[in-house]
């Protein structure tokens, strides 16, 4: 304490407390108020019914969504029909944050969603309510934990998902600007809203061709490699010979040149 | 004007270093080199400490590296730094403090002395002659024979460089008329309503009953099918006929370097190879849009059967892959 007190004397002692003082009150503030609101928007989720979520959705359709997406979800230019797309393909657009989308580039972006949960489901009600579409799901609906297979999960993604993804869910490249986004730190709902809907450049991986127990196979595999530790060192990136071969090539190589110029030259 | 010719330099001065002239110095590269093995020997005590006190499955966190096994990360540490700082601290010690007077060593001649020259062919001729070599013609024929087999078997082993060609094996796949699509991982056979519109499918062909489906089956059988709006089709009639309600099935093996071709984008319908980029429009019966590839990925033609399962009404028109001396393509 004494220590400490000694600081007091010092001229950016006032400043730098109330700056902190500030900035905790702030921190405290702001994760209360998500808390609370991430709270209060799952307990409306639950208590809302339909009607009321569809009316809600429709009033924050004709706000956010209908500038490019038509008063009636009919879709204009480069925005698509929302018609029998289902609220599925909502939840997961727009509850990874990729509509609304931020400009028209080649690609929607995955970013902190804008609507919350509750905002999230009436959208999806009012857009499940046009016409049938897939059904969104709740994280607690699919028992991936318990019913997957990470074995065959592996198998199926190696034949289905990893030339887009890459072998371990990485993501990759694909033409003129768009890409296969990474599989990490993805809500297990929403890969399985992607492979049902088929959101953007990729395909639908429908139940008949991948069974929803196929599906929950893969999003374990995912989850697996997502939690797996890299026991052979850096992962640098895990995509393969491009990272470890630059890696090897200026790092290695350059370590060995050092090594090799401390040999030879003469001591003084 | 002459040219005058470049006299020889002769050895540059030498240099004396500074531990030599300066005690200090001598004494703190002497600190220096000690310093060296001393982290060395610590880089001992921690692959020591490693291998006794880590257990082998402890993870650890850092930053750049992710979490990672403790135990193999201290070990390989321990041993690195082990090893490369007695190179270094010797390296050093040589470096600065031991003898660095320069010496000419003339080169000495390559050839032995004539005595020595003698005397060995002697020693030779003696000892061949005790052996018994020039009596003993049995061991001598029989030496020769086995001598001569055992250089002709790797010569027998080049007969197979030229021998056997693969014919028409890189021609045929298992898919006939009437073959059912089955999918990948999983053989569950297909119905057309099973194919949403804008979904794909890794297929297999189902293989008589009997045989088993080895890899290079896998290798020329895959298929990828495709389902879009049948009006985004751009195709001739015969095209056309091949496809089913918007269905269309492509060979999987890009026929460049024969890359599974896999990576569909929904948007704007078109396959890519992952390894070339080589993009083929999936609405032109694969015609090459982009990359290397020469020609466009052989279709399937398909059809139902009376059950309603998806199944091959022809084999391929043309062999899958990429190109080969003997392949039969427009």
């Amino acid at each position: 304490m004494a220590r400490l007190s000694r600081y007091r004397e010092h001229r950016f002692f006032r400043p730098v407390l109330l700056a902190l003082g500030l900035f905790l009150a702030g921190a405290l503030f702001t994760a209360g108020k998500a808390a609370a609101e991430s709270m209060e928007s799952k307990a409306l989720v639950i208590s809302a019914d339909k009607a009321t979520l569809i009316k809600e959705g429709k009033e924050i359709f004709a706000r956010g969504c209908s500038s490019c997406h038509g008063l009636n979800a009919e879709g204009a230019g480069a925005a698509p029909s929302l018609i029998g797309v289902g609220s599925a393909s909502v939840d997961f657009q727009v509850g990874t944050g990729r509509m609304p989308m931020a400009d028209m580039s080649q690609q929607a972006v995955r970013k902190p969603p804008v609507y919350d949960e509750y905002e999230t489901a009436a959208l999806a009600e009012y857009v499940a309510s046009l016409a049938p579409g897939p059904k969104a799901l709740t994280n607690e609906e699919i028992a991936w934990e318990r019913d997957g297979n990470a074995a065959s999960g592996g198998t199926l993604f190696r034949n289905n998902c990893a030339m887009c993804h890459n072998l371990a869910g990485q993501g990759g490249a694909l033409t003129q600007g768009k890409y296969a986004p990474t599989l990490m730190g993805v809500e297990p709902r929403h890969i399985y809203e992607a492979m049902i809907t088929g959101p953007q450049a990729m395909p639908v991986f429908g139940d008949k061709v991948i069974t929803p127990a196929e599906k929950l196979d893969i999003i374990k595999w995912i989850k697996e490699v997502e939690s797996e530790p890299s026991l052979g060192g850096a992962t640098l990136g895990r995509v393969g010979p491009v990272t470890e071969g630059l890696l090897a090539w200026t790092l290695g190589l350059g370590a060995l040149i050092g090594v090799a110029v401390w040999l030879t030259s003469k001591a003084r | 004007m002459s040219l005058q010719p470049i006299q020889d330099p002769g050895l540059p001065t030498h240099v004396h270093r500074k531990a030599d002239t300066d005690p200090k110095a001598a004494k703190r590269a002497e600190q220096q080199v000690a310093l060296l093995f001393l982290t060395s020997a610590l880089g001992t005590i921690l692959f020591i400490f490693s291998y006794v006190g880590i257990p082998q499955d402890q993870l650890i966190f850092l930053p750049i590296l992710g979490t990672t096994n403790a135990h193999q990360l201290f070990l390989g540490l321990g041993l690195a730094i082990s090893l490369f700082f007695i190179g270094m601290g010797a390296v050093h010690w040589a470096k600065t403090l031991m003898p660095d007077h320069e010496v000419v060593d003339v080169r000495k001649e390559q050839r032995s002395k004539d005595e020595d020259r003698a005397a060995f062919v002697a020693t030779i001729k003696e000892q061949g002659a005790t052996a018994g070599l020039g009596r003993r013609t049995l061991i001598k024929r029989t030496l020769g024979l086995s001598l001569g087999l055992a250089g002709l078997s790797p010569l027998l082993m080049l007969r197979d460089c030229s021998a056997e060609l693969p014919g028409d094996e890189l021609a045929q796949t298992n898919w006939r008329a009437g073959t059912r699509l089955l999918t990948d991982p999983g053989d569950r056979p297909i119905k057309p309503g099973d194919l949403e519109v804008g979904a794909v499918a890794q297929v297999l062909p189902l293989l008589p009953a009997g045989r088993k489906r080895t890899l290079n089956d896998i290798a020329k059988d895959a298929l990828l099918l495709i389902r879009i709006r049948p009006e985004e089709f751009n195709l001739d009639t015969e095209r056309l006929s091949w496809t089913y309600q918007g269905i269309i099935a492509f060979s999987k093996i890009c026929s460049h370097m024969g890359c599974a071709v896999a990576l569909y984008e929904q948007s704007t319908k078109h396959l890519l190879c992952p390894c070339h980029q080589s993009t083929f429009d999936v609405t032109r019966a694969a015609k090459v849009i982009f990359g290397p590839a020469a020609r466009p990925l052989p279709q399937l033609p398909i059809s139902v059967d009376s059950e309603g399962y998806l199944v091959a009404s022809a084999p391929f028109n043309e062999a899958v892959g990429p190109s080969y001396w003997e392949r039969d393509s427009e």
